[in-house]
């Protein structure tokens, strides 16, 4: 099973309304590149100038913020969940961790 | 007839009218409400507030409500107490404690930011609010929804303190129990908020509802006689209180309302949960989130959505940033309750603590004029002073066994003066 990458509503007017995009990533950073070279209008919203993770993107691998994993360098295996929500509001709504 | 104010982005400066939004659709950082304040200059006059009662609402041209919008409910006109004893003890002259702990109806500053969130839910068609909560939004939200007649729903960590749980309950809010910390509450707010056509205050309102801690702000202006303070201690959980006072102050001298001068901020953390401080500490360009552990549960927010704009404005005013460990938050909980008879929730005892470690470290000077800011109720969080307070055996009915009882605490207390005069 592939690493999927979850996209929150907001961003999915760039994923073409994909709510969700596999990869083959070995980290987080991986992950996101492979995310934003196939929808490059994703890009500005995923990194700021200098390349870093946007401050009001938090970004969680399977449920846990990747900040305490050690930043976008962490390691991800087939089946792991990457998840982009924006830090004010938005979220997955078709996400597994939903409440239904 | 164009409305006064309006969401602005904080980032990219985009504008976007009045809707139930907290992030900008063009770069998703949050909003803001900001307001025309050439027109406010015109409009809002600081002599028409004498004949107003003293609550948040005396200030309703300075917030964000529909035109004609009359508060429903008495919220905010707390007391700003003249510290007799702890100024003193302290070698502070002018300190002050602005005391929410006694804000209507919920006992915390929390009613204020409701207040003017159920204005813009009432304003945009909501018929059910909510929110995340570490307890006293929770508790206001269910207060302010059962006068207002919406149906409430609120969310919080499972393990939240018994007293606030009960505080929500007994207004009839749904209650939602989540196994995490307010974090996880949090997030999944935000995914609820997308799902459901639910007002979340503290969501998709957001920058409405954030505009009620203004009034925290405005009423220390006022009470100080239209002058403002030379340093403010602000409790820090999500980092929303401390700037929205800075914006209080930065509107009250663009309005002319006040002297323009420079005011300090001085953020206060427990040291169990303290990203912003730590940030400021460190001079981090980026605060790093925590796992907190503390039993300051109201603070107890390790991802702070306002994070970044408080480090900001503590910087820039040439502030500080503090905190506290869980026992210097108990000892500051009953050094305010015995020297000024304020008995404040966990969040009081971290700014307290806070304010009195800024003091030793020299940051506040004698003749300041110093804010405390009080921003719950002590009977919120009893369980973090349980066993503090061990209670003596009871005596029988009787003079004569009460006057033994005084006799052998004056023994004790004889002895204890004389130990320590030899010493």
């Amino acid at each position: 099973m592939p690493v999927i990458i979850e996209i929150p509503t907001a961003f999915r007017r760039f994923t073409d309304g994909q709510p969700k995009i596999d990869c083959s990533a070995v980290t987080v950073a991986e992950a996101l590149n492979e995310l934003t070279a196939k929808f490059p209008d994703l890009s500005r919203h995923v990194r700021d100038e200098q390349g870093q993770i946007r401050q009001f993107l938090n970004i969680y691998l399977n449920e846990e913020d990747i900040r305490f994993l050690g930043g976008e360098s962490c390691s991800i295996k087939d089946g792991d969940r990457v998840l982009l929500v924006p830090s004010i509001a938005g979220g997955c709504s078709d996400s597994p961790s939903c409440v239904d | 007839m164009p409305e006064l104010y309006q969401l602005r982005c904080r980032e990219c400066g985009k504008t976007w009218g009045n809707e139930p939004r907290s992030f900008c659709e063009n770069c998703f950082s949050p909003l803001e409400v900001t307001y025309d304040y050439d027109s406010l200059k015109k409009s809002a006059r600081r002599d028409s507030l004498a004949g107003r009662d003293f609550n948040m609402w005396r200030y309703s041209e300075l917030l964000p409500l529909p035109a004609g919008y009359v508060g429903p409910n008495a919220v905010g006109g707390t007391p700003l107490v003249a510290s007799r004893k702890l100024g003193r003890e302290w070698g502070l002259k002018n300190l002050y404690f602005k005391n929410d702990a006694v804000c209507f109806p919920s006992l915390s500053f929390k009613d204020r930011v409701v207040a003017t969130a159920l204005a813009a839910a009432r304003r945009f068609g909501f018929e059910t609010v909510g929110c995340s909560s570490t307890g006293n939004l929770a508790n206001a939200v269910a207060a302010q929804a059962a006068q207002q007649g919406f149906d409430a729903c609120v969310f919080i960590p499972s393990d939240l303190e018994p007293a606030k749980v009960l505080n929500t309950a007994v207004y009839g809010a749904r209650i939602v129990r989540i196994d995490g910390n307010y974090d996880h509450v949090n997030r999944l707010c935000a995914q609820i908020a997308d799902r459901f056509n639910w007002g979340l205050v503290n969501v998709n309102l957001r920058p409405y509802y954030s505009e009620g801690s203004k009034t925290h702000g405005y009423e220390i202006a006022e009470q100080l006689g239209w002058t403002l303070p030379d340093n403010v201690v602000v409790p820090m959980a999500g980092g929303s209180l401390i700037t929205k006072i800075a914006k209080a102050f930065r509107e009250l001298v663009t309005l002319g309302w006040v002297e323009a001068k420079p005011v300090r901020f001085f953020g206060a953390q427990a040291t169990g949960c303290s990203p912003i401080s730590d940030g400021v500490k460190r001079n981090l360009s980026r605060f790093e989130p925590q796992k907190p552990k503390t039993i300051a549960r109201s603070l107890a927010i390790g991802n702070p959505a306002d994070g970044p704009y408080a480090i900001k404005q503590i910087r820039e005013s040439g502030g500080w940033a503090e905190d506290v460990s869980d026992p210097e938050i108990v000892d500051a909980i009953k050094l305010l309750a015995e020297t000024e008879g304020i008995f404040a929730e966990t969040a009081g005892g971290v700014t307290t603590g806070v304010a009195k470690k800024l003091v030793d470290q020299g940051r506040i000077a004698a003749n300041e004029t110093t804010v405390v800011c009080i921003t719950g109720n002590g009977l919120k969080t009893t369980d973090a002073i349980v066993g503090e307070f061990p209670l003596s055996d009871a005596i029988a009915p009787r003079i004569e066994a009460f006057e033994a009882l005084m006799d052998a605490q004056y023994a004790t207390v004889h002895a204890q003066a004389l130990a320590a005069h030899k010493a």
